[in-house]
């Protein structure tokens, strides 16, 4: 062994750190715990899940199965617990860890074929996780000769303007700023985001802080009607954890629920603003100002045609039983409400790319079930032209009068083919911009890419969904159909101006991923989010009076606020919004007189918001605590008929007991 | 001295199902199997982690084992091909996520600061390819011209080859170094 060797084994030997304890504990256990998977005691030493769905339905089917005469009685409690299951929202929600109660057989078949099956593809989403960077930048340092950096040959830096001008939220900004530990929370509850790494990334900002009115009385920002985060939410809490902070946005979690505003009128815009005041349930000292957006509901029989492209995601992480099962049982539910006129299309993308179903009319029942019944989970995310087949099967679709949507549905591998998010939403808004939209919607945890979906959605004029139950997939594909699929109004930009006389700060609540710059408002060619058919988007702004006890600022010695001190209004509401395939935006103006008291809608809403602040823990809220929050939205559930914020309540009651812990 | 059961004779109770064993086994070859894979790799997240993929793995490859070969020169084998698909999904990914925002970017580039920590040690191994570097982390790890053919299925000349080309790799590098 030459010098240069020996100095190497030597420097090596030196350099070589004992193994992390931690990691060593981990990976021996991972190992143990699969080579006991291997030998087929697994089913002996598996826990089944503390939420008991298993567990409940085994029971139930022993009583069933060991059923006398005398057990009748039994079987009537029986009948009712399955019942209570299947039409409740709430049963819905408990057998969530368990959609392939209500798979066809084969599934269930497919399932209990062995352990040794699920391991696998345990190991292979192991497999799939995200690579470290470290060995990246080691591997561009061994292959590149010519010393280019690793920086300059993996990405080309993103200038920022464009993405700010691209996306309404500038949320490709936000995406530094999110901490990378922070991203990787661990889920205590949910072993499978536990073992594996954790690669979900979340789109948030930092709260908006308290303006003071005199030095920026305007505020502007885009509609959103994406109800992604909410889900997320739920299904942390459910698994026993609280969300990470970035995963909560609050105008996802107010939007998520459906309100009973005043429609517009039928001549009137394609919807109705409100305002209404209220004083702040956590705040003495200030108030909110509640903003309502009510789209018009069209007749259903009377919508166009409708050509619907799924574009499905059918790599090997998708095999997941609330993954691709739940997203098959998801479209069938869907497909019931569609009429004989619409079209479907399915194209998976996968190992196996390419077009499963030829547009098929909805009538032909049949032929759609086999096709998303023969979808499989299998091989990698290889999706290069999946996206562009959807897009031209969509084309191909397209006639004048029917609306065209891609319905891409995805864990978060977005692999679809497009290098670089640039190239990507360019695609994507230019395919926009012919007619055809697309919708993402979000299955499973662990590798969920909420950033990039939103980004997709946002470019797509779509809505981005995270589907964990049925009942959600009920709410998203059925109950909403149609405010899902058919834009009434395009690019929705709100801007409030506050009269400085009588407003001394505010601060809105939520919305941070949408903030708009002042004179984007009046720009069309800035995008903004879309309202669809019998759409409601709610807004809450928390505003201090001037010279209340709760104002944070001091008032100015030396520069009284300007303004027209005798107008006692509190600001102007202003909406902008584009008819479906205009170019010109057109203006609603709404004064905000301040003597608009709030209804019940309004004060649901403003439960929810201070839900949401306590989740993501912010310091506006003083004393107030999970369980004025509960009694509020307790008190304001009105009529409620899916159960959605009866779901709420029980949400708060949950994080309220994982946070006292 | 106690008499150890052989890790052939362990590997072969594990393979059948015995669990006890395959506990020891791993126990006792895990601190060697890191560190050839912190050769391997030259960073120690990117040994923790292909460390956890040969764990994960290692229960169903060990069914496979034949008891004719040394179990460390099995596992070294298990190791490299570990490596091998390692290396090749991050360039997949490298390649799938190329420009996905300015979130990767950052990574990146605070991974490289860590690069740069790393001193010659790092450099010199980064002067290697993978092939060179897999060879030379056997050869140092006292493994013999043969065994290190064996494990990677290659020749023994070749392996010799590779061993002549690192010193000459590393010769250049040191030359180059010493002139800086």
């Amino acid at each position: 062994m030459t010098r240069d060797l020996n100095d190497l084994k030597f420097a090596l030997d030196a350099a070589t750190p004992a193994p992390d304890a931690a990691r060593k504990r981990d990976n021996i256990a991972l190992a143990q715990q699969n080579f006991a998977a291997l030998q087929g005691s697994a089913n002996a030493a598996r826990p089944t899940s503390e939420n008991g769905p298993n567990a409940l339905w085994t029971g139930v089917k022993t009583m069933l199965n060991t059923l006398t005469s005398k057990g009748g009685l039994s079987a009537t409690t029986a009948l009712v617990a399955v019942g209570f299951l299947y039409v409740s929202p709430i049963g819905q929600d408990l057998m969530r860890n368990a959609p392939d109660l209500t798979i066809a057989e084969t599934d269930i078949a497919a399932k209990t074929a062995g352990t040794t099956q699920a391991r696998e593809i345990e190991a292979d989403a192991l497999q799939r996780e995200a690579p470290q960077p470290r060995s990246q930048s080691l591997d561009d340092l061994s292959n590149d000769d010519s010393g280019a950096s690793g920086l300059a040959a993996n990405g080309r830096p993103m200038p920022e303007p464009s993405a700010r001008t691209q996306a309404p939220a500038g949320l490709s900004l936000a995406a530094p700023d999110i901490d990378h530990a922070q991203m990787a929370a661990p889920m205590p509850a949910d072993l499978e985001i536990l073992t594996l790494n954790n690669t979900e990334s979340f789109a948030n900002m930092a709260a908006n802080p308290v303006k003071i009115t005199s030095q920026e009385p305007v505020s502007t920002f885009s509609i959103d009607v994406d109800t992604a985060s909410y889900a997320v939410v739920r299904s942390s809490l459910q698994n026993g954890a609280l969300p990470p902070r970035d995963a909560v946005r609050i105008e996802e979690m107010i939007n998520y629920f459906p309100y009973d505003y005043a429609g517009p009128e039928a001549d009137e815009a394609p919807f109705r603003p409100g305002v209404s005041l209220m004083p702040t349930p956590w705040n003495a000292g200030t108030q909110l100002l509640h903003i309502a957006v009510q789209g018009r509901m069209p007749a259903v029989a009377d919508r166009p045609p409708l050509n619907l492209v799924f574009l499905i995601d059918t790599s090997g992480s998708m095999a997941d039983a609330n993954k691709l099962p739940l997203l098959k049982q998801s479209f069938r539910l869907m497909l019931d409400n569609l009429r004989p006129q619409d079209q479907v299309a399915i194209v998976e993308y996968a190992g196996s790319a390419g077009q499963v179903l030829a547009p098929t009319s909805a009538s032909d029942r049949s032929t759609i079930l086999k096709a998303i019944q023969s979808l499989g989970a299998g091989g990698s995310t290889n999706g290069q032209g999946g996206l562009e087949q959807a897009y031209a099967v969509a084309a191909s679709m397209a006639e004048d009068g029917e609306v065209s949507r891609i319905l891409l549905a995805t864990d978060g591998d977005f692999n679809v083919g497009i290098n670089g998010p640039d190239a990507l939403t360019t695609y994507i808004a230019d395919q926009r911009d012919s007619g055809t939209y697309l919708s993402v919607l979000g299955f499973g945890r662990g590798n969920l890419n909420d950033a990039t979906m939103q980004v997709l959605a946002q470019n797509g004029n779509g809505i981005a969904a995270y589907i964990d139950t049925l009942s959600e997939a009920q709410k998203v594909l059925v109950d909403q159909l149609t405010g899902a699929l058919f834009p009434i109004a395009g690019d929705v930009k709100v801007q409030v101006e506050f009269n400085p006389a009588i407003i001394a700060e505010y601060r809105l609540i939520g919305y941070e991923t949408r903030s708009l710059r002042r004179e984007d408002f009046n720009n069309d060619a800035v995008d903004a989010g879309d309202l669809g058919a019998g759409h409601t988007v709610t807004a809450l702004y928390e505003i201090t009076p001037v010279g209340s006890a709760a104002q944070l600022s001091d008032p100015l010695r030396y520069a009284p606020p300007e303004g027209v001190q005798n107008n006692t209004e509190f600001g102007v509401l202003k909406l902008r919004y584009k008819e479906p395939g205009a170019d010109v935006s057109q203006l609603i103006e709404l004064p905000i007189s301040g003597s608009e008291t709030a209804d019940s809608e309004a004060r649901f809403a403003a439960a929810i918001a201070g839900f949401g602040q306590l989740l993501r823990g912010s310091n506006y809220l003083g004393d107030w605590n999970y369980a004025q929050a509960i009694d509020l939205a307790n008190a304001n559930r009105g009529a409620d008929d899916f159960g959605y914020r009866t779901q709420a309540v029980q949400l708060m009651r949950l994080a309220q007991s994982l946070a006292d812990k | 001295m106690r008499m150890e059961t052989t890790d052939e004779d362990l590997a072969f109770a594990a393979a059948s199902g015995d669990g006890a064993a395959f506990a020891s086994l791993l126990d006792r070859h895990y601190n060697r199997l890191f560190a050839f894979c912190f050769r391997l790799t030259g960073t120690r997240t990117e040994a923790e982690d292909l460390t956890q993929d040969i764990c994960a793995a290692l229960p169903a490859k060990l069914q496979s084992y034949q008891r004719r070969a040394k179990l460390t020169t099995w596992l070294y084998r298990v190791a490299v091909n570990a490596a091998h698909d390692r290396r090749r999904r991050i360039a997949t990914y490298t390649k799938a996520t190329t420009g996905w925002g300015n979130w990767e970017i950052d990574r990146n580039a605070a991974a490289e600061e860590d690069a740069v920590k790393q001193d010659w040690l790092t450099t010199a191994m980064g002067c290697l390819n993978d092939d060179l570097r897999d060879t030379l982390a056997l050869v140092l790890d006292d493994m013999t011209h043969a065994q290190a053919a064996d494990i990677l299925g290659v020749s023994e000349g070749t392996i010799s080859w590779r061993m002549s080309e690192a010193k000459k790799r590393l010769k250049e590098f040191k030359a180059k170094e010493d002139m800086a």
